[in-house]
């Protein structure tokens, strides 16, 4: 299946040995903090990331001065030097950035989860901190423009498709969107249907940036395109906000005051032809071969299946993602993703794979992921709005259309 | 109908950056070329430094028959760049030797793009200095 999917060769002889995976059953998430989400702070992200982490440490029982490590964004404006005074931290033992925007969100507690299991840190803080409402928003004019002018700045590939016109973030995965309800005979009811049932859950949600502001058939209908087949609904919402998520081991959290989300599994995935969400040139540009690895891999570590898996939170930038990514993790069969999402039954509360139970990227936040961690911790505690009965596995992953990745908590 | 620019705004301007220089050379005598491994033949697109086939760093620049078919589409209804007039679509185009290229089409409008819709390769030169490979309905 995969040699459709991309050029070379899937290489078996890599992969992780379940038998040495180190962070399995022993590293947990012990705490959670997030700001208000608005389209204004009205402050830093230095701040708001403060605030975040203060929550996240205050939520695990910890002191400030326990926290000896700490991931970051490169998309994060901020460097250590910058958090840490604020902080007041006086030194980490363990520091690090992952690329690529919300590909960064489940891979940065992966990195956490590998840094407090080999013992080179204990508490590791991960966080995402943006105004991406009031200060950088993607696709904004003169983006592509200013991209340019800079031939060194990224690669040339930006010369092969700025020119045409096809300069943001929502243009690049209409292209894809294109392409799959093409193949699978997906319709915008289709993708209707992913936004309806996310916003259906924002409503029991205070935080959601649309609370209150339920949606129909009819107001998907009829909103305004914005890059066709994309109109405004499909796309997630730009804010302000900043979320924090505090890793040890699964030693520690035993005497912390939460009950800790113990990581069954997690897994970063690249494939190649990769260009960033822009990876037009694979035989397929339909299906997401990194998902697609991902899961094989997070199946394979953590033994067990996407059937197990009680809740999950798929990453959401556009609509057309959830169905894609339930494919590619092996929720349902190829093309069938669309069908699994109508009418939102099989992904609402009492569905059997309830998905974004807090209203995730498309109806909460756009916390480049962050946000969809903290739900699926939520889940394991038993706290969610929106609370899936007796959940064991609560699944959360990683941005769409650059390397990516997917993490299992299990109660 | 055909992207329509500001052209009082920044104009995009191609970067001629090391591995893509050979594509804007040919762009430069209105053909359409390619990157080929110079040792094995393998077509390259998006041009990398160094054949992922064989290794080879030895690379060569090959017109390509500048026919092919709509692979997918978008239309903008908004513009993002303050230089293009919404609305306007932009295309992947499939070239018969299987590469795919990122494109407008001219004189088409946004509903009579077809995925599979066969095209042909045009030089569209929006500026003194700036053409572009575009598309034209066969
Ligand atoms: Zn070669």
């Amino acid at each position: 299946m995969f040699d459709q999917y991309v050029a070379r060769r899937y290489r078996t002889d890599l992969r992780p040995d379940p038998e040495t995976y180190l962070i399995k059953d022993k590293t947990a998430v012990v705490g959670v903090g997030q700001t208000e989400f608005s389209k204004g702070s009205g402050r830093s992200t230095v701040q708001l990331a403060c605030e975040a982490i203060k929550a996240a440490v205050t939520d695990a029982g910890l002191k400030m001065s326990d926290i000896d490590g700490l991931m970051k964004y490169t998309q994060d404006p901020n460097d250590e030097h910058t958090l840490i005074d604020a902080l007041g931290i006086e030194n980490l033992n363990y520091f690090g950035e992952l690329n690529h925007g919300g590909g960064a969100c489940t891979p940065s507690i992966m990195h956490a989860a590998v840094a407090v299991a080999t013992g080179v840190a204990k508490y590791v803080v991960c966080y995402r901190s943006l105004n991406q409402y009031s200060d950088m928003r993607y696709g904004r004019r003169g983006m592509a423009m200013a991209a340019m002018t800079k031939p060194m700045s990224r690669n040339g590939n930006d010369g092969l498709i700025a020119p045409y016109g096809l300069t943001s973030p929502v243009s690049w995965v209409a292209m894809f969107a294109r392409r799959y309800m093409y193949m699978y005979g997906a319709t915008r009811e289709h993708l209707g249907w992913v936004s309806i049932s996310i916003r259906k859950m924002a409503q029991n949600n205070p935080d959601a940036i649309f609370y209150g502001k339920p949606m129909t058939m009819e107001d998907y209908l009829n909103i305004r395109m914005i890059v066709e087949p994309f109109c405004l609904y499909d796309c997630c919402i730009d804010v302000d906000g900043a979320v924090a998520i505090i890793v040890t081991t699964a030693e520690r959290a035993k005497d912390l005051k939460q009950t800790p989300a113990i990581i069954l599994g997690a897994t970063q995935a690249t494939a190649s032809d990769g260009v960033m969400m822009t990876s037009y040139h694979r035989p397929r540009i339909e299906r997401i071969p990194e998902s697609w690895y991902a899961g094989e891999e997070l199946w394979r570590v953590t033994g067990v299946t996407p059937k197990d898996i009680d809740v999950c939170q798929l990453y959401d930038a556009f609509s057309v993602l959830v169905p894609a990514q339930l494919e590619e993790y092996g929720f349902c069969g190829e093309g069938e993703g669309a069908d699994f999402c109508w009418e939102g039954k099989r992904i609402g509360i009492d569905g059997e794979l309830p998905l974004n139970t807090s209203g995730s990227l498309l109806s909460e936040a756009y916390i480049h992921g962050m946000n969809l961690i903290v739900e699926a911790v939520r889940q394991i505690r038993g706290t969610s709005v929106n609370q899936v009965k007796d959940v064991e596995l609560s699944m959360s992953t990683a941005g769409l259309g650059v390397p990516t990745g997917a993490i299992i908590f299990r109660r | 109908m055909s992207v329509e620019y500001n052209k009082e705004n920044p104009m995009p301007v191609p970067t001629r950056y090391f591995d893509y220089e050979g594509y804007w050379k040919g762009i430069d005598e209105n053909k359409l070329t390619l990157q080929k491994c110079g040792d094995c033949g393998a077509w390259c697109h998006q041009p990398q430094p160094m054949c992922p086939d064989c290794h080879s760093i030895e690379r060569k620049w090959e017109e390509v028959s500048g026919k092919g078919t709509v692979y997918s589409w978008v239309t903008y209804h908004e513009s993002q760049e303050p230089s293009f007039k919404a609305p306007y679509s932009v295309v992947l185009v499939e070239l018969e030797e299987g590469m795919r290229l990122i494109s407008n089409l001219v004189d088409v409008k946004p509903d009579e793009i077809e995925i599979g819709m066969k095209v042909e390769v045009v030089f569209d030169k929006i500026m003194d200095e700036i053409t572009l490979p575009k598309f034209k309905k066969v």
